[in-house]
């Protein structure tokens, strides 16, 4: 495929070439903004029904989607220039973060991932590093020759190392998966060589039995319980069965909004958080459930038309690699609540209630935008 | 230092833009992937998914039935159902089971037994925030120490259910029986939609025979539950039916009285209405308080009961078997009478022993002294019976052969269980010439029916069967099968009664002659000794109505033939059993009565007076109760 064809089709697609109000002077991207607003509202919709059709959290969820929106508006009036020249002090600044959250973090319900300046903020770092991450390996990349030399490969894992091993330890799984794959993901696009690619899946597989003996006693549970969650109904397998359950029962259509009786009757847990879809599967079904899928894969698909549009290699990596960990957020929380993947606790994004991710992903759009609409003199 | 290259940008993009369309297939191929396992689960699996969440919140809750009441014959109830408060531990709202059970240890003093089960049930549980019993029968005090820490444990409730009672205790018990805990015996012969929501079964007793009317039937209702498996609302429901309330014949205060008037001892009490073969009372003493059964007894306390010399959980009433002793010689004198080989007349020379011809063996009269003074003199068979003289009744057992005597006592419900609904009653044992050879593999000698003649050897009979059997002399001869129901139930069939004909053969003359001798052995008085009624001097002299008894004694070891038989010296265990059956009014029998006093020696002097309170109370009422309902219609 040629980079022509992917030219006529953002073209196609609308890309704009003129100047437009929304792009060069907000420096907003109109479809995903429209995209984003959609989301926002299903999901606060489908949030209404999983808390009971409570307004409080409703409201506060909405609050935040507003300041997120703020956020991406904001972000995307920086230039990108700023991104690449301020990403090394972001990363380290996320580093330090996450060491004083190791030392001094909140422990809530056995994991110490909240950092807490009292009275002022309680927040998740590791958020920050969602974001921190693939900017900071985009502006290692973008100076070298692609495809990477070992060397650089070899210094790019490290940066991807340190976070991964201090957000492990705390333990969030969850964001140390999304961590891994969006750095994984970004050597993979810089275009390292296939042989490498290969010889390194090769090397996972064969060392997967001794991650497995890695792994925490809990974290291997999770495991066993996908495989068969009726061996323990009443305890670790409860989510999940119950989930899935919720899921099934919903059919084609669901059983009407707000009537789901697995989540009205507290048989599903967590369903304002990580467990939210199957709220979204029980009480409008399977219909419900694609067009959520849809809106997903519209965002995602115009996530990748900016990025291939990307005037730079900086540009290019950062903007992929956010909209890919958009994707790992999409396919790990449905897999994980659907059945096919162990719990990892990673919300659902726009949907879930909760606000550091939300601010997260805003700011990661934000990001997109700003690449997409500040035009940088050609060389 | 690595040579300057110059970046090719156009390179760098085509490679890019390769590699981003291919992770992003691969990441469309996993979105396809997830729309696949949606769809398995929303529409290729959604009856099975959607059955699973039905279950989950659907409940079918059996509403048990209220079991039956049960009322004497005056209205007064006897078994009822009321609260009982039990100890429930929902595992789910608990923060350390281990830690509670050891709490509720200390605070309760569980056994072994009760945790362990505790333990079973709560693996058998499948579904979550289901609770589960630990202890039955909390007392006030247990519920009062409960409830000061109640706030302090989470997961641990006080349930409230109903279950039988039985207010007069251990007075009733084996009148009506009673119910138990449905254990996993009972589990497999039970229907087990019938008893959803019930834990007891009648086990005993009239609460067994009329179980299917007491039980009632189970309705349910359909909830929804949430995850706690609290109730949001009722779909549907069905309200149970009631068991059927029964009233009986028995008569709790004539109950209570027999049960006073037995004393310490042990023995039994059975009494009946002759003229509608209602049961007025069945006393077996010792009993139990049949309340500690019906939620479960503890171990030590049931093998106390179990274990008991005295056997307080056996049923001396219907089914304890004892040799009838001379209250058998009514019977056998209106046999011989009917069968014309004697009439009254007949005249028998009692030197106080008995012999047969050709055999040197003694058969002694109970006056029989080793001095020869003994005997009764010339007797017929009013004397026979007033005097109960022994050698007049091996005469005529001779007389009357095995063949009559079994035929003759079997038509008078001995050998067989004749009451409608107890079918736990035994039925003693009537001795036939063919019954020894096939058990015994012996043939039948004279001296076997020398020991039958005076209701020994071989012969058993249980406290019923002889009140029976004096109620049908009461009756003269027409049989109405006894019966402890008096209206409630349609379960009782007369036409499968195990009744004998009516003994229409007998001539009333006949009858007239027989009860006049018992008359006798109450009310012939002032004689002088050996000539006065055996139970004239223990109650006769104080009886003011017309009654007729006949006392006995039953041996309980073989005496040897020239021993000479020493009541002191005996050991309590050793003595004779003591017997009394009457029944009056003499002219028309309102109540017919046998007593059997366990060890308890003479028959007329300790049985007798029990026979008498147990009447005169009876008579007494009868009379108070007439009076009364002509004072009403004046």
């Amino acid at each position: 495929m040629s980079a022509d064809f992917v030219r006529q089709l953002s073209g196609s697609m609308g890309l704009k070439r003129e100047r437009t109000l929304v792009g060069d002077v907000f420096h907003l991207d109109l479809p995903m903004v429209l995209n984003l607003i959609l989301l926002c509202i299903f999901g606060l919709l489908i949030l209404y029904s999983a808390v009971g059709r409570d307004p409080d959290p409703v409201l506060a969820q909405s609050l935040k989607i507003c300041a997120g929106f703020f956020i991406m508006f904001s972000v995307a009036q920086i230039p990108p220039v700023f991104f690449m020249r301020l990403a090394p002090w972001f990363f380290f600044f996320s580093v330090v973060l996450l060491l004083i959250t190791f030392f001094y973090g909140i422990e809530i319900k056995g994991s110490k991932r909240w950092l807490k300046i009292p009275g002022v903020i309680s927040f998740q770092p590791s958020e920050l590093m969602k974001l921190a991450l693939p900017i900071m390996l985009a502006r290692y990349l973008q100076d070298r020759h692609l495809p990477p030399k070992a060397r650089y490969i070899f210094w790019a894992i490290v940066m991807i190392s340190i976070p991964v091993m201090l957000i492990g330890s705390q333990p969030d799984l969850g964001t140390s998966v999304i961590l891994i794959s969006t750095g994984v993901f970004v050597l993979f696009v810089s275009g390292i060589s296939w042989r490498l690619v290969f010889g390194s899946l090769a090397i996972g597989f064969a060392l997967a039995p001794a991650l497995w003996l890695l792994m925490r006693e809990y974290q291997r549970q999770r495991i066993l319980i996908l495989l068969n969650p009726e061996s323990d109904a009443l305890g670790a397998g409860w989510n999940i069965i119950q989930s899935k359950t919720a899921i099934g029962s919903g059919g084609i259509f669901g059983k009407g909004l707000f009537q789901g009786t697995q989540s009205n009757l507290d048989f599903l847990p967590e369903t304002k958080t990580d467990f939210v879809l199957a709220v979204l599967g029980e009480e409008l079904g399977f219909s419900g459930v694609i067009l959520l899928l849809i809106l997903y894969s519209l965002l995602i698909w115009r996530g990748v038309i900016l990025a291939v549009n990307a005037q730079d290699t900086f540009g290019r990596l950062v903007s992929v690699s956010i909209i890919f960990t958009f994707f790992v957020y999409v396919f790990v929380n449905i897999g994980m609540v659907s059945g096919v993947l162990p719990v990892v606790g990673v919300p659902l994004p726009f949907v879930s209630y909760g606000g550091t991710s939300v601010l997260t992903l805003f700011a990661g759009f934000g990001v997109m935008m700003s690449i997409q609409n500040h035009r940088r003199i050609s060389l | 230092m690595e040579p300057l290259a110059l970046k090719d940008h156009d390179k760098e993009s085509r490679v890019f833009l390769a590699r981003v369309l291919l992770a992003f297939s691969v990441a469309a191929f996993l979105m396809i992937l997830l729309v696949v396992r949606l769809f398995y689960l929303q529409i290729i699996q959604h009856e099975v998914f959607s059955t699973l969440s039905d279950q989950n919140r659907i409940q079918v809750q059996p509403l048990p039935p209220m079991r039956g009441l049960i009322y004497d014959r005056h209205g007064e109830l006897i078994a009822d159902n009321s609260p009982s408060f039990h100890l429930a531990i929902t595992p789910e709202a608990v923060v350390d089971l281990e830690e509670l059970i050891l709490k509720l240890n200390k605070m309760l003093n569980l056994s072994d037994r009760e945790i362990e089960r505790f333990r079973k049930q709560l693996a058998r549980r499948n579904r979550a925030f289901e609770s589960v019993p630990l202890r039955y029968k909390l007392s006030q005090k247990e519920i009062a120490k409960i409830s000061v820490d109640l706030s302090s444990m989470p997961g641990v409730r006080v349930e409230a259910r109903l279950v039988r009672n039985y207010p007069k205790g251990e007075l009733m018990v084996h009148a009506i029986g009673s119910v138990r805990r449905i254990n996993e015996k009972d589990a497999k012969s039970i229907d087990p939609i019938a008893y959803l929501g019930t834990d007891h079964v009648g086990k005993i007793g009239v609460e067994k025979y009329y179980e299917k009317d007491l039980l009632g039937e189970v309705g349910y209702q359909r909830v929804e539950i949430d995850a706690r498996g609290r109730v949001m609302k009722i779909l549907d429901y069905s309200l149970p039916l009631p068991g059927s309330n029964l009233h009986l014949h028995l008569d709790s205060g004539l109950q209570q009285v027999a049960f006073d008037a037995l004393g310490n001892n042990r023995g039994a009490v059975v009494a009946i209405e002759p003229k509608t073969g209602g049961i007025l009372a069945v006393v077996s003493k010792p009993g139990y308080d049949p309340n500690l059964f019906v939620t479960g007894i503890d171990h030590f306390s049931y093998s106390k009961l179990r274990d008991s010399e005295s056997t307080p959980l056996f049923n001396r009433a219907i089914q304890g078997q004892y040799e009838p002793g001379s209250t058998i010689k009514p019977m056998l004198g209106l046999s011989a009478l009917s069968a014309g080989v004697i009439d009254e007349t007949y005249l028998v020379e009692d030197p106080g022993w008995y012999q047969l011809p050709g055999d040197e063996r003694l058969y002694r009269d109970w006056n029989w002294k080793i001095t020869g003074e003994g005997g009764h003199g010339k007797v017929t068979l009013d004397k026979a019976i007033y005097r109960s003289c022994n050698v007049f009744f091996y005469d005529v057992s001779v007389k009357l052969g095995i063949d009559n005597i079994s035929r003759d006592l079997s038509l008078f419900g001995f050998g067989a269980n004749t009451i409608l609904d107890l079918p736990e009653a035994k039925k003693g044992l009537l001795p036939s010439r063919d019954w020894k050879k096939r058990v015994r593999g012996f043939p039948w000698y004279p001296g076997d029916t020398l020991n039958i003649g005076i209701g020994q050897g071989d012969m058993l009979v249980t406290p019923l069967q002889l009140a029976t059997s004096v109620s049908l002399i009461a009756n003269r001869g027409s049989w109405i099968a006894p019966r402890i129901l008096r209206s409630g139930s349609d379960r009782i069939d007369v036409t499968k009664s195990k009744a004998p004909k009516n003994l229409d053969h007998i001539m009333s003359k006949h009858w007239v002659s027989v009860i006049k001798a018992m008359e006798k052995v109450v009310h012939r008085g002032g004689q002088g000794a050996g000539e006065n009624g055996t139970a004239w001097a223990s109650i006769g002299q104080y009886v003011n109505y017309r009654m007729a008894g006949k006392s006995g004694t039953a041996q309980v070891v073989g005496i040897a033939q020239d021993e000479e038989y020493n009541e002191e010296e005996l050991d309590e265990r050793l003595r004779k059993h003591a017997w009394f059956v009457g029944f009056a009014p003499l002219n028309e029998p309102t109540i017919a009565i046998a007593v059997i006093v366990e060890n308890g020696g003479s028959g007329s002097e300790i049985a007798a007076p029990v026979a008498k309170a147990v009447i005169d109370f009876h008579i007494g009422k009868e009379a108070r109760d007439s009076f009364q309902a002509s004072g009403d219609e004046v």
